[in-house]
């Protein structure tokens, strides 16, 4: 009853100094199949498909082909045995045109060597109404969305004649309209006989468009189980190795007195381009409040306003009712304002400071951490260790650099030095980006924590889920300003329309 | 400045199986920081020397070996291979010492380690003045023009004032110099921290600013040409008064002994480790230097610690240049200050030692040893051609800074296998 699998990985076995990244791992796909490979972060995913297309080379396991046993020593042979690869980042080139981005390196020419632009864009013109992506040739990829630019990027596996394509985290980047736009173009595919792996950690999408889950864990393989009859919670099991609460478990909260007020807030970026404009929104002690929205739609500057660390051109901002509009960074920690940073890497952490420097780096002019400017380096370890312990930091110890840690321990040690401070306000920016389940799990629950304490947290977040299954209220932002609020018990869809301007007039 | 993984790590038996490599990975990288730290460092050394030791080769058809043995004993190293007995050569002791120390015994050797001490002096200080820039995120290519700004006025204020008593002299000269360092470094600090121009640009600039300041006061007419008798023809400054000279402390005055400005050098690397490492001042300067966003999210002044940290390299160039006044050189013409690089050699010295304090204390004593081995009147022509002799110091420099700019390049040559595994790491990641 098999078909014979048009790809086969048998017992890949790639090591890396210090870490067997993957562990004899077999994993086949038939033709016609979305085959989801599911994992936490460095579960091995990216490297099994690195492997795949010729980017590493291993050190044991055979790759088959059609049958075939097939060498890949580079992405050109990968290429040419039918295999395309979207990237989590598009390599496309924002200045060129679709047309041109996609026959980029196999370009259609006139004499040999003048580009044949016309019979350039017929072809993806061809291609794209073939599988109805709905793509202008002509438009330059700066220009159009990012649903489209990976649509691009699938035309551009599909020009070179791949008929396995390896999609990496396809979804993280999309609005949940956008996704499913892309399951149905994937549905398409797979009808004309494309076979597809689809990498992802999300659990509700894998369930969705799969055919077949293949489960790693830690470098290894744990199952491979059709996706009809998997349940997102034994497949959480499986790719944690442990029971997992999916369900952030909270009580009802009991909301105070708002502590962080903001009223009528402007604020133009670097660009002069007007990113906040007139947002006004209080929150209170005790209760989460998440905000929703598209990137780009005025979280970065809110929250870089809030916290001191960009100016606003009008508007008020409270802390625990004390002004701090346009008061420096340092000031609105000082009144009470904690902020878990959107980017940890860049912000919020020096990766190349020790932990137990991380964690100062709000108090280390501050008793006990220094006095008179002499600095006691005794002090911040003996304060980081309890720290780490308190917060379960694992993989290193005061003395290690922040770099040497996953993210999620990272994520940890910016937890332990925000909440330390006891802060009244709490702003999440996406506290868990790029955080495996497990971590997801440890943050979610210590922000319920920490909303029973009586902060007043804000949660901003790209992830839907997260707003969903965390806020007390939800606030939708678009263009810089509240365009609606809603109860936690709202639809995806009906948020998504919010997210998206549709439903401005009713929520106003 | 993050290393990338574990370099000699891919060595390391019975890598742990499975998930719980977290440790070891962070342990690893923490080994590779400390290896990378010595390793880096030495292999560039090696390679420049074996690269400087090819040119000998072809330019002059001499053993490379015969000429780095000539230069090791014209920097006077050789000393600290004559181990004996030896009087002390102060009056009223007999005790004796393992090395020549009283150099009237005709010791070549104390001689020559004397001349490379006082450039260790400035070497060191015009060193931790790009160091310290380096650990606040900043490149000061400006060291000359501080190290200059020190020297005049040193030399301004040592040869003025009369009757002033010479300690009060001394520290008042040592103090104007430094604080004048520090200023003219402190503007481009300022300028990064306020217009945001690129601190390498000015610097350079202000380089010239310094040349040219010093070579109209000092020059011909200038408001500050030595008024010596029938010295209008000569572009040179006054002679630093004696009162205020530096007490030699080894070898004779007369033959440019070794001053006590070598223990300010010492005590500058001392005060570099402590405010880097023990101080929020230095906490704040390194945070900036390795993340000014998240010091900025901390709540660090990025702008105010980009102007002290360009302050305190110029007071550490400042003092270089005060310390050569009155250690050696007592006067300024505007010759010297066309051809005085000492502050260029600063750069290499810094990045040679990784801008730590250890670091620049090795790296300076190897420069200054170059420096003062192949100046001409240490080498037999024999041996040595001694055109080509300052020419090589100039060049293992270069390489030096070449290579230590290109740690990727020195690991290629030692270890094309372990390079490619870095680089899958690194792709990994």
């Amino acid at each position: 009853m098999d078909e014979p699998p048009v790809l086969e990985l048998r017992g890949i076995t790639k090591r890396f100094p210090g870490i067997v990244a993957n562990d004899g791992v077999s994993f086949d796909l038939r033709p016609g199949e979305v085959h989801a490979l599911l994992g936490e972060n460095g579960a091995g995913k990216s490297t099994l498909m690195n492997v795949l297309y010729g980017l590493y080379t291993p050190e044991e396991g055979e790759i088959r082909i059609k049958g075939t046993p097939t060498r890949m020593s580079s992405p050109r042979d990968a290429i040419d045995a039918g295999i395309g690869m979207v990237h989590q980042h598009f390599m496309l080139i924002p200045v060129m045109t679709v047309a041109e981005n996609i026959v980029l390196a196999n370009e259609p020419t006139r004499e040999r060597v003048l580009l044949d632009y016309d019979a350039a864009a017929q072809r993806v013109r061809d291609l794209s109404d073939a599988f109805k992506f709905r793509i202008d040739p002509n438009a330059r990829v700066e220009d159009i969305t990012v649903g489209q630019q990976q649509r691009v990027e699938i035309l551009k596996a599909l020009y070179r004649n791949a008929d396995i394509l390896i999609l990496d985290e396809p979804t993280a980047v999309l609005t949940p309209q956008e996704a499913q736009e892309l399951f149905e173009i994937l549905g398409t595919l797979t009808r004309e006989g494309m076979s597809i792996i689809f990498i992802s950690h999300k659990l509700n999408e894998v369930t969705e468009i799969a055919d077949r889950i293949t489960v790693l864990r830690r470098g290894k393989k744990i199952e491979t189980l059709p996706a009809a009859g998997a349940t997102e919670e034994s497949l959480a099991r499986l790719m944690v190795g442990r029971e997992v609460l999916l369900r952030v478990e909270k009580g009802a909260s009991t909301p105070t007195e708002p502590l962080l007020q903001i009223q009528d807030l402007h604020v133009t970026d670097d660009r002069g381009i007007e990113k906040v404009r007139g947002l006004s929104l209080d929150v209170r002690g005790g209760e989460i409040v998440g905000i929703a929205g598209v990137d780009g739609n005025g979280q970065t500057e809110l929250i870089d306003a809030i916290a001191g660390l960009m100016g606003s051109d009008s508007g008020r901002v409270l802390v625990a009712g004390e002004d701090v509009t346009n008061e420096s960074a340092k000031d609105c920690l000082d009144t009470g304002l904690g902020h878990i940073p959107e980017d940890r890497q860049r912000r919020g952490l020096v990766l190349d400071f020790s932990l137990a420097e991380n964690l100062a780096l709000h108090d280390y002019d501050s008793q006990p951490a220094s006095r008179l400017g002499w600095l006691f380096p005794k002090r911040l370890v003996a304060r980081a260790q309890g720290l780490l312990k308190q917060f379960d930091v694992r993989g290193g110890g005061p003395q290690t650099h922040a770099g040497g840690l996953s993210g999620g321990n990272q994520q940890k040690v910016v937890l332990a030095r925000e909440i330390d401070r006891n802060p009244k306000v709490l702003i999440a920016a996406q506290p868990t980006r790029g955080l495996d389940v497990g971590a997801i799990e440890f943050v979610h629950r210590r922000l319920v924590e920490e909303r029973d304490e009586g902060r007043a947290i804000l949660l901003v977040s790209l992830e839907l889920d997260e707003i969903l299954s965390l806020s007390d209220r939800i606030l939708v932002i678009y263009e810089g300003q509240i365009v609606g609020e809603f109860a936690p018990g709202v639809s995806e869809e009906e948020l998504g329309v919010a997210m998206t301007g549709g439903g401005r007039k009713e929520a106003a | 400045m993050t290393e990338t993984p574990p370099e000699g790590g891919g060595k390391v038996e019975n890598p742990r199986q499975g998930g719980d490599y977290a440790p070891s990975v962070a342990a690893r990288v923490a080994v590779w920081h400390k290896a990378g730290g010595i390793a880096v460092p030495l292999l560039t050394t090696i390679l420049a020397f074996f690269i400087g030791g090819l040119v000998v080769l072809a330019t002059t058809g001499k053993n490379p070996l015969t000429t780095y043995k000539a230069i090791f004993e014209g920097s006077g190293l050789n000393w600290f291979l004559e181990v004996g007995s030896y009087e002390i050569g102060i009056p009223w002791t007999e005790s004796r010492v393992w090395f020549p120390w009283d150099t009237s015994f005709n010791s070549f050797a104390a001689l020559n380690l004397q001349q490379t001490l006082i450039v260790y002096v400035s070497l060191v200080l015009t060193g931790l003045a790009v160091a310290f820039a380096f650990r606040c995120g900043m490149f000061n290519i400006g060291g000359q023009g501080q190290y200059l700004a020190g020297a005049i006025m040193a030399v301004w204020i040592g040869s003025e004032l009369p009757g002033l008593p010479g300690f009060l002299h001394i520290l008042v000269a040592i103090v104007a110099g430094a604080l004048s360092g520090a200023i003219f470094a402190g503007i481009a600090g300022f300028l990064k921290a306020t217009v945001g121009a690129h601190e390498v640009i000015s610097t350079i600039m202000l380089n010239y600013v310094a040349l040219w300041v010093g070579v109209f006061l000092f020059g011909l007419g200038g408001p500050l040409q030595n008024d010596n008798e029938g010295g209008e023809s000569v572009p040179v400054s006054n002679d630093v008064l004696e009162e205020s000279k530096l007490n030699v402390f080894w070898g004779d005055p007369l033959l440019q002994g070794l001053h006590v400005g070598f223990f300010v050098a010492l005590a500058a690397l001392v005060v570099y480790w402590i405010t880097l490492n023990r101080t929020t001042l230095g906490y704040e300067v390194r945070a900036v230097g390795f993340n000014p966003e998240a010091a900025r999210y901390g709540g660090i002044s990025v702008a105010r610690n980009y102007v002290l940290a360009m302050a305190i390299s110029g007071t550490f160039a400042g003092l270089a240049g005060t310390l050569d006044i009155l250690g050696w050189q007592f006067r300024l013409n505007t010759n010297d200050i066309f051809i005085n690089s000492i502050g260029f050699v600063g750069i290499a010295v810094a990045l040679l030692g990784r801008n730590t304090a250890i670091g620049v204390a090795l790296s300076a004593l190897l420069f200054a040893a170059l420096l003062v081995g192949t100046s001409t009147r240490n080498l037999d022509p024999e041996i040595f051609r001694p055109e080509l002799a300052s020419n090589l110091t100039t060049l293992i420099q270069g390489l030096v800074v070449l290579f230590v700019g290109a740690d990727v390049l020195i690991l290629y040559l030692f270890g094309i296998r372990r390079r490619a595994r870095q680089r899958q790491a690194r792709t990994q990641a």
